[in-house]
């Protein structure tokens, strides 16, 4: 009988260690209470590549951060997403902010970081032109890069399921049998899948899944963090700009995205357990966000702003991550994994896979000899020189019909997107990219709603935003 | 990659597009309009109410019927293909290239018209705070859904903005059996026409609420209520002054923004306008490409629309017959009160030129006025709402000679003996 691995909660983590263990041997299933792929704290978090200076030698975030960052090149080649190392700079105002510069440049060469140098003003406003004046130098990090984190997520679970991952969508795990000391059904709101080894990736949730299991009791404390984003006409900085940190956080920062916009943000707001879910932005976290951008680049301009928005970090007591095997043999917790957690995601993948599994619990794994590393994105076209597009069209001419028109997305793509697991808007637009322009869905919205409706064979008014709260139409104005 | 010569090229099927359609092909030249989307007509299709034409056509039409009537004057003087998206235009070479079903097209034209209309603001740019939830539209979405569409966005709606497509859709919604609960307005005074406000939410008895705002987004999943306040003269809510309204719908008309992607880094635009610049032509400052209706600037009335088109249709033929078109001499510049404006050149060329133009601030009453004569005397209220059409008298202007351009002020002045 073949080993079974249950992963619960399809993040970032959850997807890079389902794709790892994808190149086993094995029955994998993957649990996500969602309707879809990376839609916790994976669909709204800075989407850095950390270089790995922010935290202390000798913690796992430190460790996984400088190594994640190191895969990540290999990884968008192997998956195909988005990934740009920009560099980042950490900037000082006064004196006491370059000796924690000096700080930050001792910890990154303890925990392995190549290349770090501080700039002086002079060649960080060349670099940066639109920084204020007053700053007074840099720790300048090139290997730190930016890329789409819920692409990944989503990348790593296609490529996973090529090779024979199960994913089950919408199911919440409601309860995890223990049977003489070793982990052995999770049972959820569809099913009961018999397991012998389970993997924690429940994100700001994950506390009360080891709770569930009977394993070592520890906290997920939720952290909101609130975020502005600027339309791509802002071009406001380079690389990515964050202050000097402090205990609590790396700031609010400012840097570019992957598709040319530019976030700002985010804030760090400690909330009880019991807002987990809360997402709402406030007037006071869009303020502070102002207020402290400003003063990085004090012509900020905020009419180009395009939306705000809120995610979850997952801190815990310890300020590390919590990784590892439990006292529940087969139960293996992948937790609390705030910033650098994106980052460090590959990394941790194939420490779960490498170590914990196969080394602390001893289970040995039998690599797959037919598994298929390379996954390819949707085709769009700005990916494309135009004779190539044209060759695109010819074979599926849905592809020369766009839809959404400010990111130039096709036909093609949303019915590839459909094809591929979305089905609601928000699945369509997260692997599109349709209705995030300058319109914010405008001219798209009911177009992909319809296109939708026919390719899933349901009526439009069924068709959800995201969760099957979030309607879009409420029936026919007449029959 | 399939190449094709084309006179003029009119990108956008609106209109603005089709008039300037109609005109470029009356005179003889090979007229080529593309529209993205399926059919043309733009947002006439979805226009069920009527008010359009009455300039034009000398009556009060619906939008399908403004349509129909363009389409008839048009029988057969040009081609059109839907379906079709410009991706680039190529300043040097003349060249348009388009994608849509039948691939990629490289058109070498004489002249382009380019008529692409507005798009709305969205809700999410004005950062009001609250969850991200399923159930806010533009209002022009919502005005699509239910007319194109024949699907209701839910039972119970408030609608921010009270621009003229915020009022129509509070009457349309209510018509259909929503229940309206408001339209909020952060100014003081009705945002679209004086028309509208009487049509549609007097005669309905849908409240306006000026000097509002929605301070929070509430809701889970969908909106389930908003919280609107107060605004003091600064637009800042005054504390205490919110209410709860339950709602499962939000009807979102903040206002229209012209809609001139294919333009950036192109041809010289005007902030305040939110276009390019163009002269009493249509004429952009690259020779060759010409703009009209809403993508140089927000008009009121789709008769102006029709109007620029005519314009921008006429002189991109003439230019694509090979007729050396007049360069520009007077620089349009504003003066007092003066916000929206087109055109921002004089040629010359003409000797009657419409001008199209929206004061700052209300006011009383008073005159419009260019190079410091009088133009025209208004003895009602202006509105910024509200866009000013007059006919310039051209031959009465001064105009430089030799080769420099000299500006000339159109300014606004309150009429103190009227107040």
């Amino acid at each position: 009988m073949k080993l079974r691995i249950a992963v619960i909660g399809a993040g970032i983590v959850g997807s890079l260690i389902s794709r790892e263990l994808s190149k086993y041997d094995l029955e994998l299933h993957l649990i996500e209470k969602n309707p879809d792929v990376g839609w916790g704290t994976t669909k709204a978090n800075s989407a850095i590549i950390h270089a790995g200076y922010d935290d202390p030698p000798g913690t796992m975030r430190a460790r996984f951060c400088v190594l994640g960052n190191e895969l990540y090149g290999e990884l968008s080649r192997e998956l195909d997403f988005d990934f740009r190392r920009i560099g980042s700079h950490v900037v000082a105002f006064t004196e006491e902010e370059m000796e924690i510069l000096e700080d930050l440049m001792d910890r990154g060469m303890k925990n392995g970081v190549q290349n770090l140098r501080i700039l002086d003003r002079e060649e960080l406003l060349s670099m940066e032109p639109n920084l204020n004046p007053s700053v007074k130098a840099s720790l300048w990090a090139p290997s730190a890069g930016i890329t789409e984190p819920w692409e990944v997520a989503i990348s790593a679970v296609e490529n996973a399921m090529e090779n024979g991952l199960n994913l089950h969508l919408n199911e919440r795990v409601l309860e995890i049998s223990v049977e003489r000391g070793k982990v052995r059904r999770v049972k959820t709101n569809k099913g009961e899948y018999d397991v012998d080894i389970v993997i924690n990736c429940a994100g700001v949730h994950a506390d009360d899944i080891a709770k569930m299991a009977g394993a070592e009791p520890f906290d997920i404390l939720p952290r909101k963090g609130e975020y502005i984003l600027l339309d791509e006409d802002a071009h406001v900085v380079n690389s990515i700009i964050f202050p000097t940190p402090t205990k609590k956080s790396k700031g609010i920062l400012i840097l570019p995205t992957i598709d040319g916009g530019t976030l700002l943000g985010p804030t760090a707001e400690d909330l009880p357990k019991s807002k987990k879910d809360d997402l709402e932005t406030t007037k006071d976290g869009i303020e502070r966000i102002k207020r402290a951008c400003l003063k990085l680049v004090p012509s900020l301009n905020f009419s180009r702003v395009l939306k705000t928005f809120a995610g979850m970090r997952a801190e815990t007591k310890k300020m590390d991550f919590i990784i590892g095997k439990t006292k529940v043999w087969g139960f293996i917790n992948v937790a609390g994994m705030r910033s650098p957690g994106l980052t460090a995601a590959p990394a941790i993948a194939k420490y779960v896979v490498e170590k914990i599994i196969q080394e602390d619990l001893g289970v040995g794994l039998e690599r797959k000899k037919n598994f298929k590393p390379f996954r390819k994105r949707i085709p769009h076209i700005e990916n494309y020189g135009l004779e190539e597009w044209e060759e695109v069209v010819k074979k599926d001419p849905r592809f020369g019909k766009m839809v959404c028109f400010c990111n130039k997305v096709s036909e093609g793509e949303i019915v590839e997107a459909i094809k591929r697991g979305a089905r609601t808007l928000d699945g369509v637009k997260f692997r599109t990219k349709a209705g995030f322009g300058k319109c914010q869905g405008g001219f798209c919205t009911l177009r992909i709603l319809e296109i939708m409706s026919r390719e899933l064979g349901i009526p439009i008014e069924e068709i959800k935003l995201n969760n099957d709260e979030a309607s879009m139409m409420n029936g026919k104005v007449r029959e | 990659m399939k190449k094709e010569k084309v006179d003029v090229l009119v990108v956008g099927g609106g209109a603005g597009g089709i008039a300037g359609a109609i005109s470029a092909s009356r005179y003889g030249v090979k007229t080529l309009l593309i529209e993205r989307e399926d059919r043309v007509g733009g947002v006439l299709n979805q226009c069920i109410h009527n008010g359009f034409g009455v300039l034009v056509y000398g009556e009060e039409l619906t939008g399908p019927e403004f349509l129909f009537k363009l389409l008839e004057e048009s029988k057969g003087d040009f081609e059109v293909r839907s379906g079709e998206t410009v991706l680039r235009i190529l300043k040097d070479e003349k060249v348009v290239i388009t994608v849509s079903k039948r691939g990629i097209t490289c058109y070498e034209v004489g002249a382009l018209v380019v008529a692409t209309g507005a798009r709305e603001r969205p809700f999410s740019t004005l950062m009001i705070p609250g969850p991200r939830v399923s159930g806010i539209y533009t209002a022009g979405v919502v005005q699509k859904m239910v007319n194109i569409y024949n699907r209701l966005p839910g039972k119970k709606a408030m609608v921010l903005g009270s621009g003229d497509i915020g009022l129509i859709m509070a009457r349309r919604l209510k018509l259909e059996g929503v229940d309206v609960l408001g339209v909020i307005e952060i100014k003081d005074e009705v945002g679209g026409s004086l028309r509208n406000f009487v049509q549609c939410l007097r005669d309905f008895e849908i409240p306006l609420l000026t000097k509002h705002t929605i301070s929070k987004v509430h809701g889970n999943g969908r909106i389930k209520g908003v919280t609107v306040v107060e605004v003091d003269e600064n637009f800042k809510p005054i504390d205490g002054s919110g209410k709860f309204f339950e709602i499962d719908t939000l009807v979102v008309s903040v206002g229209l923004i012209p809609q001139n992607q294919i333009l950036e880094g192109l041809v010289e635009f005007d902030p305040i306008n939110g276009g390019p610049v163009v002269d009493d032509l249509q004429r952009t400052n690259i020779e060759w490409i010409f703009s009209a209706g809403n993508s140089i600037a927000i008009h009121d009335l789709v008769d102006f629309v029709y109007e620029e088109g005519v314009v921008a249709g006429r002189n991109a033929a003439r230019l694509a017959l090979g007729e050396r078109l007049p360069r520009r001499k007077l620089k349009l510049v504003r003066g007092k009160n003066i916000g929206v404006m087109v055109p921002n050149y004089l040629t010359g060329d003409e000797n009657r030129v419409k001008m199209y133009m929206r004061v700052r601030k209300t006011m009383e009453g008073g005159e419009l006025r260019v190079q410091g004569g009088r133009v025209r005397k208004y003895n009602f209220k202006v509105r910024p709402g509200q866009m000013l059409d007059v006919v310039l008298d051209v031959g009465r202007l001064s105009f430089p000679t030799g080769e420099r351009i000299e500006s000339c002020e159109v300014e606004f002045h309150e009429d103190r003996a009227s107040r």
